[in-house]
């Protein structure tokens, strides 16, 4: 297993969330410690086990092309943090 | 404390429903009972985030209504306690977060429509751990919630405020969600039966998702019993979900049992009860001995990947958990707090929405999900359930039933578990069963006095079976809890502080 | 294009299938619309909410691999690919990462010159379309320089047909017909309304240029921003010139995104590479895994139609159509099918096509009631190419009919006796007609005399009129030139 330390700021913007300096050190630390518990794995032959991603083993559940009745436009953008008509508004987005 | 406690609340549910049926007691009485009894301690418990009084009221009218239009409800009136994770439609839902602290759900869970449909009454949302996130319910962002047995000590979580309302008579049932033990362990904390069913039994639609593949709605009860009816009227394949299963329910509150002749028993040799201290051994023992006595057959059976199971577990759950909370952005609902670009608007608004606990864990999940590290956790993390739930298939060549641990100690004081990892290990004899899939439940079976406790706490054992095998395993903790009847011997003190 | 290089090209398509409701909810699928109103907590990414799988969706992606030739795995999965952005309400898009729906495949196309060729494909994928973002304040409706944005989730979790082509594409026209092809047979199969302007069709270039004869890679560019087939084909040649231009000058192509400026008529770099996405797929695990059944697969290959390549393979190599009429009768439907018709009842697909594709296409446009709506059956107008065919009736008549049919004359046979239209091609009965018109316009026979050989035009013309067309225009002809040159 890779034995790196975690670059907090890259994962924390990946996953959007505004850091402060002590949280990079505290959670820095903290997941630091997680991942030598976790490395324990590394004692398992994994090598030829299938990996289970569910622990259901049902297939092709689908449903059929049917229009189903859907919410009031209303009473969603009532909870929207900003609205403008009959829109949600969100601050300018930087292209990236 | 002047309000004597009530009669018609201390009764089980079953009970309930039976007076309520048969027009002794309407819906009504035991909701303005149940409310009063909320009013006058849930200042010291703090179960509810919201206290529903008013569609409480509309409802048990209602349910009084059906009756008197005779209908046969399996719930009918009985008080029900919602963690604040499932929707209900028009009420807040908060998931013990400040990022949904004032979103209302426009929908209703399917598994609390199933309840409702049956007759509940649903007094209010119980706090939580922040999106289930946690042992003790010290991570909910929004209240605290004190142990009814010795306030000074967490109920357990994540379902902590589930597990107190209903050990405090706030409701009969609680409706709880165990991703890795959070109904089990709280189960075990407040003197309940905690039960988590087959992954897959209950939908999970409406269900604010922590780890989709681990999730399970199940109840909180204060008897087997109790715990069946809730089951019997909420399991089965919902169209909403698609990983609800479809296949027959068989009923479970009809087929209990009275003694478990003919059923074998594993007990887990991996599981060493010695390490738990000498109190809790001494318990675990003659729990496994009652078993014995009531005729089953006990045999031993190894979990060579036992130890695996709590970072199998940390990696898998927060890695669904980075992608599941990512909707929390502050563009449709939720907190916002804003930002010169949406950038930095997402980046504000989930660090003040977002708690230290769920900071935690979407961080090691995204990292775990990162290029680069994706085959190195994520998968092997996969890999090692696959070989954890393979233990379980050969433990069940043995047997038909797994005892052990529900939790390595009885409930802890606030405050008591200050790292992150010691606070995860509380989920050591949970995970295993949840990574399986596996129907498990916890069972009153003693009390033990904590090191430096003031009174005696209670300590639940865990039973499991192999996928599907609810009725055997209802039916077996049944039979044990009717043979021993460890829950009666002590009361909360919320209750004594009243009576 | 210098010709020391040559061009790869690799398409990306999303193609927004034609489905009654979204792909993992109940809403309505339908372009446009009041701004969210077409919502539910599943498209909205509400807390709790859960995707379901819309069973249409998935035959109509098996439908397409199986009309492009591709394989059917046993297994798919549905996987999350994770990222930000406020359009897309889960910040997370359900898609398909390594187990796709269908694998290769090819798009068979062709030229304007009738050349056919085939571009083979990656893979096909199911995946859910955004909302809509609206850019305010920057005046001109782009990202940049904007102030705010606004959102609309009536589009958010359409279902979507990602199909991803190999870099086998040498020019803008191979990279337009292979579009073409591709839009057609979606078309043909029911599977999209294929409306770049919709945005229901929307595609990605990737681009590259080496050395002629070179068997690597060069380093590739995507393009973006392109918003109808003649801004691909723009964008891919300026792509290409710009390449040309940055290698021929000794500099170094950048991987990178680069977006189409049609105003302009240049690409210009929207991110560089450096900075790439980091997706984070894993599986999906609300969905539960896809095994498509080759009992569905072979029912799927019934229903196939016949696919726009195969026609146009039909009507060039076995009828002998040019490409030109051939693209014509293919694209446009009504006119397809009826010709078909009409080759089944005469036998001759030639005639067939110059009466469907011209004066029944212009009565049809002129009075927009569709060719196969209106009242000339095709077995009637197979009935007046037999009469055309045994030199029964001249062109003339024959365009006549046409109308008279259009109005519904019903079968040209029965008015050609009635009326006694049958072309004459008694030479006692049109040779005193020729004298006769000879005679009164002998100024024109001088002219003729002298030289101005087109004058025998009109001279024909003028016995035709005189036989009220029924003459036989070749027998006309040859009388006449006879009749002059002595």
């Amino acid at each position: 297993m890779p034995t790196d330390t975690i670059d907090i700021r890259y994962v924390a913007k990946l996953a959007r969330i505004a850091l402060t300096d002590e949280e990079i050190e505290v959670f820095g630390r903290q997941l630091g410690d997680l991942l030598a518990h976790v490395n324990a794995l590394s004692k398992l032959d994994t090598e030829s086990v299938p990996a289970t991603a569910q622990v259901v083993e049902s297939r092709n559940v689908t449903r059929e092309d049917v229009i189903t009745p859907g919410l009031d436009r209303e009473r969603v953008l009532a909870q929207a943090p900003q609205r403008q008509g009959n829109f949600f508004r969100v601050p300018r987005i930087i292209a990236e | 404390m002047s309000v004597p406690m009530d009669a018609r609340i201390e009764k089980t549910a079953s009970e309930i429903a039976a007076d309520v049926r048969a027009r002794r007691l309407s819906a009504v009485e035991v909701t303005e009972a149940t409310l009063a009894h909320v009013e006058a301690v849930d200042g010291l418990i703090g179960s509810y985030l919201t206290v529903l009084s008013d569609a409480a009221r509309e409802h048990a009218a209602r349910v009084d209504e059906r009756i008197r239009n005779g209908e046969s409800l399996s719930l009918a009136g009985v008080p029900l306690a919602v963690k604040d994770n499932m929707c209900l439609e028009s009420t807040r839902t908060t998931c013990g977060s400040k990022i949904l602290e004032h979103w209302i759900a426009p929908y209703t869970a399917t598994a609390v429509a199933r309840l409702l449909d049956a007759g509940a009454v649903p007094i209010g949302k119980a706090n939580c751990d922040e999106f289930a996130m946690g042992s003790s319910c010290e991570n909910s962002a929004l209240g605290v919630t004190r142990n009814p047995y010795d306030t000074s000590r967490v109920p357990g979580g994540s379902s902590g405020g589930s597990a107190a309302a209903v050990a405090a008579y706030e409701a009969a049932i609680g409706l709880g969600s165990d991703t890795g033990g959070s109904i089990r362990e709280p189960g075990a904390f407040c003197n309940l039966v905690g039960f988590k069913p087959t992954y897959g039994r209950v939908s999970r639609y409406g269900l604010i998702a922590f780890a989709s593949s681990l999730d399970q709605i199940g109840p909180l009860a204060r008897t087997v019993e109790d715990a069946a009816l809730v089951y019997d009227a909420m399991a089965g394949y919902d169209p909403m979900d698609e990983t609800s299963i479809e296949r027959a329910v068989e009923p479970a509150a009809g087929a209990l049992l009275d003694d478990l002749k003919g059923v074998r028993i594993g007990i887990v040799r991996d599981f060493d009860t010695g390490a738990l201290g000498a109190e809790l051994d001494a318990l675990y023992r003659q729990a496994y001995r009652d078993l014995e006595q009531l005729g089953a057959e006990l045999v031993e059976v190894t979990l060579p990947t036992a130890d695996y199971g709590v970072p199998t577990y940390y990696l898998i759950a927060p890695a669904e958990c980075s992608s599941n909370l990512a909707r929390f952005d502050g563009v449709r609902y939720g907190l916002r707090v804003d930002g010169e670009d949406v950038q930095a608007m997402y980046d504000n608004t989930r660090a003040a929405g977002f708690g230290p606990e769920v900071k935690r864990r979407i961080l090691i999940g995204t990292y775990a999900l990162s290029s680069g590290y994706y085959d190195a956790y994520y998968v092997r993390a996969q890999k090692a359930r696959t070989l954890i739930a393979r233990d379980f298939e050969r433990a069940f060549a043995r047997c038909d039933l797994i005892a052990c641990p529900a939790a390595s100690c009885t409930a802890f004081e606030f405050a008591a578990k200050s790292d992150p990892y010691s606070m995860y290990l509380m989920d050591y004899y949970t995970i295993p069963m949840s990574l399986a899939g596996l129907p498990a439940l916890s069972v009153p079976c003693g009390w033990s006095t904590p090191e430096g406790g003031a009174v005696p706490m209670p300590v639940g054992l865990q039973l499991c079976t192999p996928l599907f095998g609810e009725r055997l395993l209802l039916g077996a903790a049944h039979a044990y809890e009717r043979a021993t009847r460890h829950a009666s011997a002590r009361k909360p003190l919320a209750q004594e502080a009243r009576a | 294009m210098s010709p020391a290089y040559e061009a790869v090209i690799g398409i990306e398509c999303h193609v927004e299938l034609k489905t009654a409701t979204k792909m993992f909810c109940g809403c309505p699928n339908a372009f446009g619309g009041e701004p969210n109103t077409k919502i539910c907590p599943v498209c909205l990414g509400m807390p709790g909410a859960l995707p379901v799988p819309n069973a249409y969706a998935i035959e109509l992606i098996v439908t397409t691999g199986l009309a492009l030739g591709a394989s059917i795995p046993d297994f798919s999965k549905f996987d999350r690919k994770n990222y930000f952005y406020p359009d897309m309400p889960k910040d997370y898009q359900i898609s398909q990462y390594d187990m796709p729906l269908t694998v290769g495949g090819a798009v068979k196309y062709w030229l304007e010159d009738g050349t056919t060729k085939e571009c083979r494909l990656t893979r096909i994928h199911l995946e859910e379309d955004t909302g809509k973002s609206t850019h305010a304040g920057s005046g001109d409706g782009r990202i940049a320089g904007s102030e705010y944005s606004l959102l609309d989730f009536n589009r958010a979790g359409v279902p979507l047909m990602e199909c991803v082509s190999e870099p086998e594409l040498r020019s803008p026209q191979e990279a337009i017909a292979y579009l073409e092809s591709l839009r057609r047979t979606l078309l043909a199969l029911g599977v999209s309304d294929v409306k770049m302007e919709e945005g229901s069709l929307r595609c990605d270039a990737n681009v590259s240029v080496r050395l002629a004869g070179s068997t690597e890679l060069g380093t590739k560019t995507e393009i973006k921003n392109m918003n109808s087939f003649r801004s691909v084909e723009r964008a891919i040649a300026s792509e290409i010139e710009r390449q040309i231009e940055v290698l021929t000058s000794g500099g170094r192509v950048v991987q990178e995104t680069r977006g189409w400026d049609e105003v302009n008529g240049v690409t210009h770099s929207m991110r560089s590479k450096e900075e790439a996405h980091d997706y984070r797929y894993f599986p999906d695990p609300d969905l539960v895994p896809l095994e498509i059944s080759r009992i569905d697969v072979d029912r799927l290959r019934t229903t196939l139609p016949a696919l726009p390549w195969q026609r146009f393979e039909r009507y060039t190599a076995a009828y002998g159509l040019g490409a030109k009429q051939a693209t014509q009768l293919i694209d446009n439907r009504s006119l397809g099918t009826y010709f078909d018709r009409v080759v089944e009842c005469s036998g001759n697909p030639q005639q067939s096509s110059n009466f469907v594709l011209g004066d029944l296409a212009r009565l049809a446009n002129e009075s927009g009631v569709a060719v196969g709506d209106s009242q000339v059956l095709p077995e009637h107008l197979a009935e007046l190419i037999g009469l055309v065919e045994g030199k029964r009736i001249n062109s003339t008549t024959a365009k006549a009919l046409v109308e008279r049919m259009w109005n519904g004359a019903g079968s040209p046979a029965a008015i050609v006796d009635r009326e006694g239209l049958a072309q004459t091609s008694d030479p006692a009965t049109i040779e005193p007609l020729v004298d006769e018109v000879l005679a009164a316009h002998s100024a024109v026979v001088a002219d003729y005399r002298a030289g101005k050989t087109n004058a025998m035009g009109f001279l024909v013309g003028q016995v035709m009129k005189a036989s009220r067309g029924k003459a036989n225009p070749a027998l006309v002809n040859d009388l006449v030139r006879e009749k002059l040159s002595r």
